[in-house]
C-alpha cells in the first residue's frame, strides 16, 4: 500500500519546509474550469489564509487538498497536490487516510447529533481505535482542551453536541478533528456564521494550533487574514470565471506592499 | 418650502391609488380575500360531510336492536348456568344429546372432537342446538328515534322473539371464524389472516426496501442505467394494484406453486393461493414505496453530516452505517409503518390471486388458505340482508380502527424522533 509512503515519515523528523505544495492545478466541475493553474507551498506550522470575492475558487483549491472534491460528482483535478513529497492524486492513494492526515473544519458547525464526548471519539473508533476506557477519557480531555473548549463542557460530556452554541459547536468541530491527530487542518470561512466573541476565541485558538499543526482558512474577513495569518494568497477570476492564484507571499507584504494592482485594489477595498 | 418642492419634484405620481382611492383599493383587496376564505372554508367543510357520512352509515349498520328468537331456551339445556360456562366435554355432552347421530358424526369428521377448541364446540352447540336465530335488525338511527314501532312490529310479527339492543362489533366479533350464520360470525381469523400476510410482506419489503434506497442514494452513480432504473421504480408506485395481482397469479400462484403451496417442503392437499403468496405479491406491491420512501428519508440527511464524517477519513461504508442510517430512521420507521397500513387495506390484488371468501379455521401455517379483512368485507357486503351489512359494518370499524391505529403510530414516532441538526 503505496499510502504507506507518506504514513512512514514521522512528522518531526520530516525537514521539508513545506507541508502541501500545489503544482499547476486546474480544478474543474464537469466541463467548467473553476480553478486554472494554480501553484503555491504551504509552509509548516504556520497559518496560511486564502482570500478573494466570493466564487473565485477559494473554497474548491481548500477542498482538493484533502480529497473532499471528490465527493462532488463530476469534479476533476489537474496537476499534483504534494503531501509529504507524494502525489496525494496517484491512483495508489486513498482519500480515507489523506482526509485522516488532513483534517476539515466547515463554514458551519457540524457537529455529529451525538453526545459531546462520542463526536470527538467518532474519528478515533472509525480509524480502529485500540484503547481503553481511560485512554479514550483522555484523548476526549486532550482534543477539548487543544480547542480551548475543555472548561465549558467539561460537566456535560454526555450531553448532545448539537446543543451547545454556534461558536462552541465550532470549537467542538476543530476538538474533532484533532483527535485523529491530523498534521494539516482546513478551515473553509470558519469564523463566517459566528458572533464577534466566538470568533475572537477562534482565532486565538488558532493561534494556539499554529505551534503544532498546519493552518490553512478560507476567510472573507480581511482584517481577520491580516490578523492572524503569515501567508496570504490573492485569488480572482479570469475573463472565463476561472479563478486563478493573483498573488502570494507573507502576510505584511500582501497587504502592506503588495505587488499586483488588482490584489492592492481589493485590499483597499476598491476592488471592482 | 425647498424641501416640500424637492419631494413633490423627486415623486412621480398617478402610479399608486390616492387620497379616498387608497381606501376603495384596500376594501376591494380585503374583498378578495375573504372570497377566497369562504372557498378554502366550503372544501373544507365539504371534506368534512363525506367524513361524517361515511363514519355514520358505519356506526348506523354497527348498532341497533335485533329480534332474537331461539329453538331451545339455553337455560333449559345447562340447568341454569350460562352455556359458556361449561366445560369443552359438557358442551360435547349437549351436542351429541341434541343432534342427530348422523349429523354428530359428521362434525367429528370435519374435525375430531378432541382437536377442537371450547370456543368451536360452543359455537357448534349454539349454531345447531340452541339455534339463536336474528329474525329482525334495525339501524342505530331507526332504534333510537322509532323504539315503540319496532317493538310493535316485532310483538306482532314474531310474537316469541326477544328485542335486545346489539353492538354487532364485540369481543366475539373479534375473536371468532367466519360463519355462514351472521350473528355467529366474526372477523378473528381475518385478523389473524391480515397478520400473516403483512409480517411476510414486511419481512421481505423492509430489507430490500431499505438497502436498494440505500444502494441508490449513496452508491449509484448518475448514469443512464441507474436513473433508467429510478425512473421504473417511481412508475411501479403508480401501478394499479390489480396488476400486482396479476402478477402474482402469474409466478406465486401458478409458477411457483410447487414453492407456495408447500409442496416442496412436504405440504400436500394444498395449492398455491396461499398467506404466502399473498404475503409475496404485497411485497412487490409495497416495495416501490419502501424504496421512494427510504430514499427521501435517506436524502433528507443533511450533506453537511457526511462532509463531517468522511472529513475525518470515514469510508463510504461506515459514513453510511454510522451516520446516514442512524438519521434516516425515524423516516423509513414512518414509511415502513405508512407501508404497512396500505398493505393491510389492499383488497383487489388479493382478490386476484385467490382470496378464499369462506374460510372458517384460523391459518397456523404460510402454507394455509388465507382470508383477510378487506376481503372478507368485500364478501359481506355482497351478500343479501341487513344482518350481514351490519357485520360488514362491524368489520370496517376494525380495519379502519387499525389502519388510524398504524398511521397514528407513524405520526408519533416521526414527531418524537425527529432530529435538530
Ligand atoms: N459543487 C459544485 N458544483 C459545480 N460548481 C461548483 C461547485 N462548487 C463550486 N462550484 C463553482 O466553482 C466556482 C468556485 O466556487 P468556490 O470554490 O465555492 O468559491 P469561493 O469559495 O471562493 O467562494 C464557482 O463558480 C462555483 O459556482
Ligand atoms: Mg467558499
Amino acid at each position: 500500500m503505496a499510502t504507506a509512503e507518506f504514513s512512514s515519515v514521522n512528522t518531526l523528523q520530516s525537514n521539508g519546509k513545506y507541508a502541501v505544495e500545489l503544482k499547476n492545478i486546474h480544478i474543474y466541475y464537469g466541463a467548467f474550469r473553476a480553478v486554472n493553474n494554480v501553484s503555491l507551498q504551504i509552509e509548516r506550522q504556520r497559518i496560511t489564509a486564502f482570500i478573494g470575492p466570493s466564487g473565485c475558487g477559494k473554497s474548491t483549491v481548500l477542498r482538493a487538498i484533502n480529497r473532499m472534491n471528490d465527493l462532488i460528482p463530476g469534479s476533476r483535478l489537474e496537476g499534483q497536490i504534494l503531501f509529504h513529497g507524494k502525489n496525494i492524486y496517484d491512483p495508489d492513494v486513498d482519500p480515507v487516510e489523506v482526509r485522516r492526515r488532513i483534517g476539515m473544519v466547515f463554514q458551519k458547525p457540524n457537529p455529529f447529533p451525538k453526545s459531546i464526548y462520542e463526536n470527538i471519539m467518532f474519528g478515533p473508533r472509525i480509524n480502529g481505535w485500540r484503547g481503553t476506557k481511560q485512554q479514550a477519557d483522555e484523548l476526549v480531555e486532550r482534543a477539548l482542551r487543544g480547542a480551548a473548549i475543555w472548561d465549558e463542557v467539561k460537566d456535560k460530556l454526555h450531553q448532545p453536541g448539537t446543543a451547545l452554541s454556534g461558536g462552541q459547536q465550532q470549537r467542538l468541530c476543530i476538538a474533532r478533528a484533532l483527535a485523529v491527530q491530523p498534521e494539516v487542518i482546513l478551515m473553509d470561512e470558519p469564523c463566517s456564521s459566528l458572533d464577534p466573541i466566538s470568533t475572537l476565541k477562534i482565532e486565538e485558538l488558532m493561534f494556539e494550533l499554529r505551534q503544532n499543526y498546519t493552518i490553512v482558512i478560507v476567510t472573507h474577513n480581511m482584517q481577520q487574514a491580516a490578523r492572524v495569518s503569515d501567508y496570504t494568497a490573492f485569488f480572482l477570476m479570469n475573463e472565463s470565471r476561472a479563478g486563478e492564484l493573483i498573488e502570494y507571499g507573507p502576510t505584511t507584504q500582501i497587504f502592506q506592499n503588495p505587488q499586483d494592482e488588482r490584489t492592492e485594489n481589493y485590499i483597499s477595498g476598491r476592488f471592482g | 418650502m425647498s424641501a416640500q418642492s424637492m419631494d413633490q419634484r423627486d415623486r412621480p405620481t398617478g402610479y399608486l391609488p390616492e387620497g379616498a382611492d387608497i381606501n376603495r383599493n384596500i376594501a376591494a383587496r380585503r374583498l378578495r380575500g375573504a372570497i377566497w376564505q369562504a372557498i378554502f372554508v366550503s372544501s373544507l367543510i365539504i371534506g368534512l360531510l363525506a367524513l361524517a357520512t361515511l363514519i355514520y352509515t358505519i356506526v348506523d349498520d354497527t348498532f341497533g336492536y335485533i329480534a332474537v328468537q331461539t329453538k331451545v331456551d339455553p337455560e333449559e339445556l345447562t340447568g341454569g348456568r350460562p352455556l359458556e360456562e361449561l366445560s369443552k366435554e359438557e358442551l360435547i355432552e349437549i351436542l351429541r344429546a341434541n343432534v342427530s347421530a348422523g349429523l354428530f358424526r359428521r362434525f367429528d369428521r370435519d374435525e375430531p372432537f378432541s382437536e377442537r377448541s371450547k370456543e368451536s364446540v360452543l359455537q357448534l352447540v349454539e349454531e345447531r342446538v340452541v339455534g339463536r336465530e336474528v329474525v329482525a335488525a334495525y339501524k342505530l338511527t331507526e332504534s333510537l328515534l322509532e323504539r315503540e314501532r319496532i317493538e310493535a312490529t316485532v310483538r306482532e310479527r314474531f310474537p316469541r322473539a326477544k328485542l335486545e339492543f346489539h353492538s354487532w362489533i364485540n369481543r366475539e366479533f373479534l375473536t371468532r371464524p367466519m360463519s355462514s350464520v351472521p350473528i355467529l360470525a366474526g372477523v378473528g381469523n381475518a385478523i389473524l389472516g391480515s397478520l400473516w400476510v403483512i409480517a411476510i410482506t414486511m419481512l421481505l419489503a423492509i430489507p430490500i426496501g431499505i438497502l436498494g434506497g440505500v444502494y441508490l442514494e449513496e452508491y449509484a452513480s448518475d448514469t443512464w442505467y441507474y436513473r433508467l432504473i429510478e425512473t421504473n421504480i417511481n412508475n411501479l408506485a403508480g401501478v394499479p394494484s390489480i396488476i400486482y395481482g396479476i402478477l402474482g397469479l402469474a409466478v406465486f400462484v401458478r409458477a411457483l406453486e410447487s414453492f407456495t403451496s408447500g409442496a416442496m417442503f412436504g405440504v400436500t392437499d394444498s395449492n398455491g393461493r396461499t398467506i404466502l403468496s399473498a404475503g409475496l405479491t404485497m411485497a412487490l406491491l409495497v416495495l416501490p414505496l419502501m424504496i421512494i420512501n427510504a430514499r427521501e428519508a435517506i436524502r433528507a440527511v443533511p450533506q453537511s453530516l457526511r462532509q463531517a464524517s468522511y472529513g475525518l477519513g470515514a469510508t463510504k461504508w461506515q459514513t453510511v452505517w454510522h451516520h446516514v442510517l442512524p438519521n434516516a430512521l425515524p423516516g423509513i420507521l414512518t414509511g415502513t409503518i405508512l407501508s404497512a397500513s396500505r398493505a393491510m387495506g389492499e383488497t383487489a390484488p388479493l382478490i386476484v390471486i385467490g382470496a378464499s371468501t369462506f374460510v372458517v379455521f384460523f391459518p397456523d401455517s404460510v402454507f394455509d388458505k388465507f382470508t383477510v379483512i378487506p376481503i372478507q368485507i368485500y364478501n359481506w357486503t355482497s351478500q343479501p340482508g341487513a344482518q350481514f351489512r351490519s357485520i360488514a359494518a362491524a368489520a370496517i370499524i376494525v380495519l379502519l380502527v387499525t389502519l388510524l391505529a398504524l398511521n397514528a403510530t407513524a405520526i408519533l414516532l416521526r414527531n418524537r424522533l425527529r432530529r435538530n441538526y
